[in-house]
């Protein structure tokens, strides 16, 4: 039995870290993920932890001395959001082709500008390409249990990519909710040591790190990486057998909610997930056949999968909370229409761009989009698949 | 879901609205409940009206918006009266606690014609009594524990002291005084 506890997101992500206990934590603090490296600092000053926290003068240099760490064998650890991650995106990159398995606690924001401290996904969003390792967490529960897993996905020798944990900035980092946590020598032992094959500081083994890769060599280090993500998908199952024969509590690529005998879907992620379970169950008492299917493995990206558990609807809505502004729809919409192309899925799918910049969804909200999508399913066709939900002046 | 409350609070920065929030959404979930508690962020400054927020229930919570629609509504700062709609969107069946010295119908005349319950309490003089300084939070949360019947009076005292032992670990002088305003406040808090 797990330890009942109330943590707002951030003491929860805090929490996960204090039991993975890495060896090294470089941070520099940014809100709304700021409390994060608050609250481990403290740990750090209490002995609570044996982690070098390294207290480093900016986001890039964060993700610098996680990479010098991972080299060096060790395990490190970051949190950050919006602008920040936007400093480290040099070394994102290069902390991925390295194949260096960092975590990250990614607690999103907008990126600026104008600046704005409030949530959607234009951070996480801006790095999916960046072959880091994305999942994404409903609630404060969500974001402990994926950190909880994260190192085990990450370090495994057929994966060995950087991760990083999102959740939606003030909404559940902010939020204090009931939580189950798990007992520390449990996770100590579900985490693991961390045994690396080769790193830096094997005086028997000599290695070199970043050298150049030029015409000859680049390109087949990159088709390294892209076995390496699809490795994960196997790694991510696999672990998350492992968490749920500890805890109790399922984890997939993806969560259907009334999803399998449903007419109409929306598909989300992060805590919007929550507000439209909630409206699907008022929905259901009025007869209305709604459901969900909330992705929380962004990359490596289950197209196949999403694409059998939603063939057979009779209309999708795919909410982005980032515009990817390339005047035909958002990335998670492209990817799940991508999919359902492949698998000759003729259902109609529909893309709101929403909750930019931390506007608040409401269930009305929500509603409102069962409301198109029944309109869709009547017709059979979409006529303006990339359409806007919440926002003044939409013509 | 129909057994969700729902609590908006109204106050300034640095009365503790927040933490009143925070310490309500404690108290609940040591009886067992569900809860939800967080504050609606804006630019932080002392004495810019801000909102935060409750849910209590006896099953889980995933709606992840602000509230619309709430039970109740605690208002910390009787000067937001005349600034902020405060009953926005409050259940006729609901009710709203206002620290207030105003009279009543002053209060029912700044509350354009809310036909709900409507409680007050002066929480400047209780906090001013107890603890010598002007601290709402802890009568508006007393109030709110009362009004809206969440647990019992002697559950909702038992369970804080054991907070304020645990906050106030360092000044431990404090915790009467709290202790008293909480009390006074249970049953100082009248309808008009």
């Amino acid at each position: 039995m797990g330890i009942r506890e109330r943590l707002s997101g951030n003491e929860a992500s805090a929490t996960a870290m204090k039991q993975i206990n890495p060896d090294v934590v470089a941070a520099f603090p940014i809100t709304p993920s700021t409390e994060i490296p608050q609250y481990f600092s403290t740990f750090v000053s209490n002995g609570t932890v044996d982690t070098e926290f390294v207290a480093v003068e900016s986001e890039h240099s964060a993700m610098s001395a996680c990479i010098g760490a991972e080299a060096a064998g060790a395990r490190a650890m970051t949190a950050t959001s919006s602008n920040g991650l936007s400093l480290m995106w040099e070394m994102i990159y290069i902390a991925s082709s390295l194949r260096l398995p960092i975590v990250m606690s990614l607690v999103n924001r907008a990126v600026s500008g104008p600046l704005n401290i409030h949530n959607d996904h234009s951070d996480a969003m801006g790095a999916r390409d960046s072959g880091w390792i994305q999942l994404f967490s409903e609630n404060n529960q969500e974001a402990y249990d994926n950190l909880i897993m994260a190192h085990r996905i990450a370090e495994h020798k057929d994966v060995l990519l950087p991760l990083m944990v999102c959740q939606d900035g003030f909404i559940t980092s902010h939020s204090i909710e009931n939580i189950e946590l798990i007992e520390d020598e449990k996770v100590k032992e579900f985490v693991g040591k961390y045994n690396p094959e080769h790193y830096l500081l094997d005086d028997k083994n000599p290695i070199a790190v970043g050298p150049l890769d030029l015409q000859g060599y680049l390109f087949e280090h990159k088709k390294q990486q892209s076995e390496a993500m699809k490795n994960a998908k196997k790694v991510i199952l696999e672990v998350a057998k492992d968490f749920e024969k500890m805890t109790g509590r399922k984890y997939e690529f993806f969560e259907k909610y009334k999803l399998d005998d449903a007419d109409i879907a929306i598909v989300c992620m992060n805590s919007t997930a929550g507000t439209t379970k909630y409206t699907i169950d008022k929905l259901r008492e009025k007869g209305i056949k709604a459901g969900l299917l909330k992705v929380r493995v962004y990359r490596p990206f289950p197209a196949e999968e999403i694409a059998e558990a939603l063939k057979n609807l009779k209309a999708i809505a795919v909410l982005d909370k980032a515009d990817s502004l390339n005047a035909a729809g958002g990335a998670l919409y492209e990817d799940v229409v991508s999919g359902l192309y492949n698998a000759k899925a003729t259902v109609p799918v529909v893309n709101y761009i929403y909750g930019i910049g931390g506007r608040d969804t409401k269930s009305d909200d929500i509603e409102k989009v069962y409301n198109d999508l029944q309109e869709i399913m009547k017709k059979g066709t979409v006529e303006n698949p990339y359409r806007y939900l919440g926002v003044r002046g939409d013509k | 879901m129909d057994n969700m409350i729902e609590i908006r609070w109204h106050g300034r920065g640095g009365q503790g609205a927040k933490t009143a929030s925070l310490l309500l959404a404690d108290a609940a979930f040591n009886t067992g409940k569900y809860i939800q508690g967080f504050p609606e962020y804006g630019p932080e400054r002392m004495g810019a009206p801000i909102t935060a927020y409750n849910r209590i229930s006896t099953s889980p919570i995933t709606i992840h918006s602000n509230i619309y629609e709430p039970d109740y509504v605690v208002v910390v700062d009787d000067s937001l009266l005349e600034t902020v709609d405060v009953t926005s969107g409050l259940k006729e069946t609901g009710s709203i606690v206002i620290n207030t010295t105003k009279d009543n119908d002053e209060i029912k005349r700044l509350l354009n014609g809310y036909s709900g319950s409507i409680y007050k309490i002066d929480a400047r003089k209780i906090s001013i009594d107890t603890l010598g300084k002007y601290f709402p939070n802890t009568p508006m949360l007393a109030s709110i524990v009362k009004v809206s019947n969440i647990m019992s009076d002697e559950e909702f005292l038992a369970d804080m002291m054991g907070s304020f032992k645990h906050k106030f670990a360092k000044k431990p002088e404090v915790i009467e005084g709290n202790m008293k305003a909480l009390e006074l406040a249970l049953k100082q808090v009248e309808k008009i």
